[in-house]
């Protein structure tokens, strides 16, 4: 194991000062910046096969009743190492179905998940996961939280205990280290899990609404935390979200849903994400193709809905 | 069918009556209640008018966070309580003032009117001398009279009665049909008693005077023991024990068995009830056993356990275990079953194995429900060790109440009641305690 390179200029997030005033953000190449929490394997290896593809994935379960839920229909994607995915859509479009099974918490009936060449079967240490809340455990410190994974493969304390201070650090909470999770508010929490889900080095990490519930700043701060992590880590992220705003500023590449079967209507390549790493996300809101964007995506979605309470009330 | 229902209204009438009988003096305390409510307003208002936060809130009614426990009604309230005690049993704790009227004690007389066959009436009197149990006073002398009735002397102890056989030294008889008509001049028969003023005279049926001397509100010693007395009987039974056992052993023993049956119990429960929260096969093979056994109260498997074990400790020690096996085993279940699916989730995506997830998620989760069984199951096995042992032992603390209540020693009764409730109230505190400083986490999700 090498020891965790220091990390960039600029990097530790000091309780949001981040406000770099309009430093433009490039993106620099994968492995350089794939430092966080001794993530040396990875960034030796052969990257031409590693990425997440997603093959014609279906998902359909019997209900007690004996009909039946076609939560997913034939979704393929594919997902480059480093890419930062937003997925959008109505409730009921299978979101979370589809994050679950790339977690591999549920086998799905036709298709399959590969990444970096390997069918995935079950969850495991190389995908990590961010919940909305209530995923910390309570009876641990942060430190004790953060520190899980690599407690769980059985990394000794003294070489767990520095990637911990290091990503303590980068999230802004080493003061902390010591305090109880439930003596933290909303915000620092999911700081926490960011940093345990980082702890583990995993090659992608899911985000289920991680912002969900977090107040309107403290998830502005949270989303440009996101960005940093992204761009600092080389992460292929997969982000749920509820927000056309969080898709918008959070997404590479932004994938609307469609209920009923669960499907993928439209997806978009943006440049926000890139423009939002280390700059005001209030700026980036003003490029001229943010509002033409959001209000197309939110008429999609809008007229989605509609369709299903339509045929709700046809039914009726 | 009609006959039960006949037979039950009939006690539901007796019961209302007493409760009706009951209500002056429930009112009688819950007026003392608020009076020192609003003595105690009325001082605080005077001294100091506190301006915190809660003071100033303008809605309290419903407000749950404005209703704190008053700790000076709680400290009048205990006060309260041992002043009724002392007030109705005479204790010397209390000055005399605060008393309730006590037992008449003393000298009186009244007179009685004979009338003879013939017609012929004469009054005599009674020298009445009432006194304390445990006193030997000597008897006053009768004044010789003339006449055919003679005066007559009665030496009667407080709360007994006495038979006046008032024609032993009179000049006539009831043989020869001479009977009381009067007492103090109030006319008298065996339907009509007669209150002279310190007591009741009654006549019996076979014509010779009852006497029985007023009680007045207090209790008597054997119905209700002064505090002072049951604490005397404290040190008493402490230092030289009751029927050759001390104190010290009745409650060893008690709280051995409590403590064996609940460890055990807990030692099966609590791995039974992760084995059902953690395996569809264990829950279905032991969800009917767990779920018929949890309702039948432990008291009811007395007999039965009597009846296999005996009335010795290894008979205490199965009652008690399986009484805090069911409720330990449902605590566990629902300790595992509460676990937060997402905890699990974040365990596996960050590569916990099962075994690692049992012991780094699963069981610290269920220490808080667990620690809540624990409680329940230590109060729940606290009684029925008391019941049990008032059914049948040979030493422990249900044993000796049981004991001293057949030889009427109240004072043993009282303080065995209250050293129960004591232990009972220290070991609730002693898990609360416990589970603040060992899951400081709970409610805090």
């Amino acid at each position: 194991m090498t020891k965790p390179a220091p990390l960039d200029v600029g990097f530790v997030f000091n309780d949001f000062p981040m406000r770099t005033g309009g430093k433009t953000a490039v993106r620099r190449g994968g492995d350089a910046q794939r430092q966080i929490g001794t993530m040396s394997v990875t960034s030796e290896k052969d990257t031409s096969d590693r990425g997440l593809s997603i093959e014609n994935l279906s998902m359909r379960f019997d209900l007690p009743n004996g009909s039946h839920v076609q939560a997913l229909k034939d979704v393929s994607l594919d997902l480059k190492q480093g890419e930062l995915l937003s997925v959008l859509g109505p409730s009921g479009c299978g979101k979370t179905t589809l994050l679950n099974i790339v977690a591999g918490f549920l086998a799905p009936t036709e298709g399959r998940i590969v990444l970096n060449g390997h069918q995935v079967f079950g969850p495991d240490a190389e995908r990590g996961m961010v919940f909305q809340q209530g995923a910390l455990f309570e009876w641990m410190s942060v430190r004790d939280n953060v520190r899980f994974g690599p407690d769980m493969k059985g990394m000794p304390k003294s070489e767990s205990a520095e990637i911990v201070d290091h990503l303590l650090d980068v999230v802004g909470l080493q003061d902390f280290k010591e305090k109880m999770v439930y003596e933290l508010s909303g915000g620092m929490q999911q700081r926490v899990a960011l940093a345990r889900c980082l702890a583990n080095d995993p090659d992608v990490i899911l985000m289920d609404e991680p912002l969900g519930a977090l107040d309107a700043l403290t998830r502005e701060k949270m989303q440009s935390l996101v960005l940093k992590l992204w761009k600092e880590t080389g992460k292929t992220i997969i982000l749920i979200t509820h927000s056309v705003e969080e898709a918008l500023l959070l997404g590479e590449r932004l994938l609307v849903m469609a209920p009923r079967p669960g499907r993928i209507h439209k997806e978009y390549r943006l440049p926000f994400a890139d423009m939002g790493v280390g700059a005001d996300l209030r700026e980036v809101k003003k490029h001229p193709d943010y509002a033409p964007t959001r209000e197309e995506i939110l008429n999609m979605i809008w007229n989605m809905e509609e369709e299903i309470m339509g045929r709700t009330e046809e039914n009726a | 069918m009609g006959q039960i229902f006949a037979d039950l209204g009939g006690e539901l009438i007796t019961l209302l009556i007493s409760v009706v009988g009951a209500l002056p003096y429930v009112a009688l305390y819950v007026g003392l209640i608020l009076l020192a409510s609003f003595l105690y307003t009325q001082v605080k208002q005077r001294l100091a008018a506190t301006q915190d936060y809660t003071s100033l809130k303008t809605v309290t009614f419903g407000d749950e966070s404005a209703v704190i426990s008053n700790k000076a009604a709680s400290v009048i309230s205990i006060v309260l309580i041992f002043v009724i005690w002392g007030a109705f049993t005479g204790s010397s704790l209390l000055p005399k003032f605060l008393h309730a009227p006590g037992p008449f004690v003393g000298e009186a007389t009244f007179t009685y009117t004979v009338e003879a066959e013939d017609g012929q009436k004469a009054d005599a009197t009674v020298n009445v001398l009432v006194h304390k149990a445990g006193e030997k006073p000597e008897a006053p002398v009768a004044a010789e009279n003339d006449g055919i009735a003679k005066d007559d002397v009665l030496v009667v102890q407080a709360y007994r009665s006495k038979l006046l056989r008032w024609d032993a030294n009179d000049e006539v008889t009831r043989k020869g049909g001479a009977k009381i008509i009067a007492v103090d001049g109030q006319p008298i028969d065996r339907d009509t008693d007669v209150q002279v003023g310190f007591g009741r005279v009654a006549l019996t049926d076979k014509g010779t005077l009852n006497f029985e001397p007023s009680k007045g509100w207090q209790m008597e010693n054997i119905w209700l023991p002064a505090p002072e007395s049951v604490w005397k009987r404290l040190i008493s039974v402490s230092q030289d024990g009751y029927q050759n056992v001390t104190l010290a052993e009745h409650l060893s023993y008690s709280l051995f068995r409590v403590i064996v049956g609940f460890a055990l119990g807990a030692a099966v429960g609590i791995p039974l009830g992760y084995a059902m929260g953690l395996s569809n096969w264990f829950r279905g093979w032991f969800d009917p056993i767990v779920e018929f056994m949890r309702p039948v109260p432990p008291l009811a498997l007395i007999p039965l356990v009597i009846i296999w074990a005996g009335i010795g400790e290894q008979g205490k020690i199965i009652l008690l275990f399986l009484a805090a096996l069911w409720i330990m085993a449902i605590g566990a279940r629902s300790g595992v079953s509460g676990v937060n699916i997402t905890k699990v989730h974040a365990a596996y995506s960050l590569g916990a194995s099962k075994k690692q997830i049992l012991r780094h998620v699963i069981i610290p989760n269920s220490l808080p429900e667990i620690f809540t069984a624990a409680r329940v199951a230590m109060g729940v096995c606290w009684g029925t060790v008391v019941a049990a042992e008032l059914v049948a032992a040979e030493k422990g603390v249900g044993k000796m109440i049981v004991a001293a209540s057949k030889f009427q020693d109240t004072d043993i009764v009282l303080m065995g009641i209250i050293l129960i409730g004591i232990i009972g109230f220290g070991i609730d505190m002693l898990m609360r305690w416990a589970e603040k400083y060992l899951v400081p986490w709970k409610g805090r999700a």
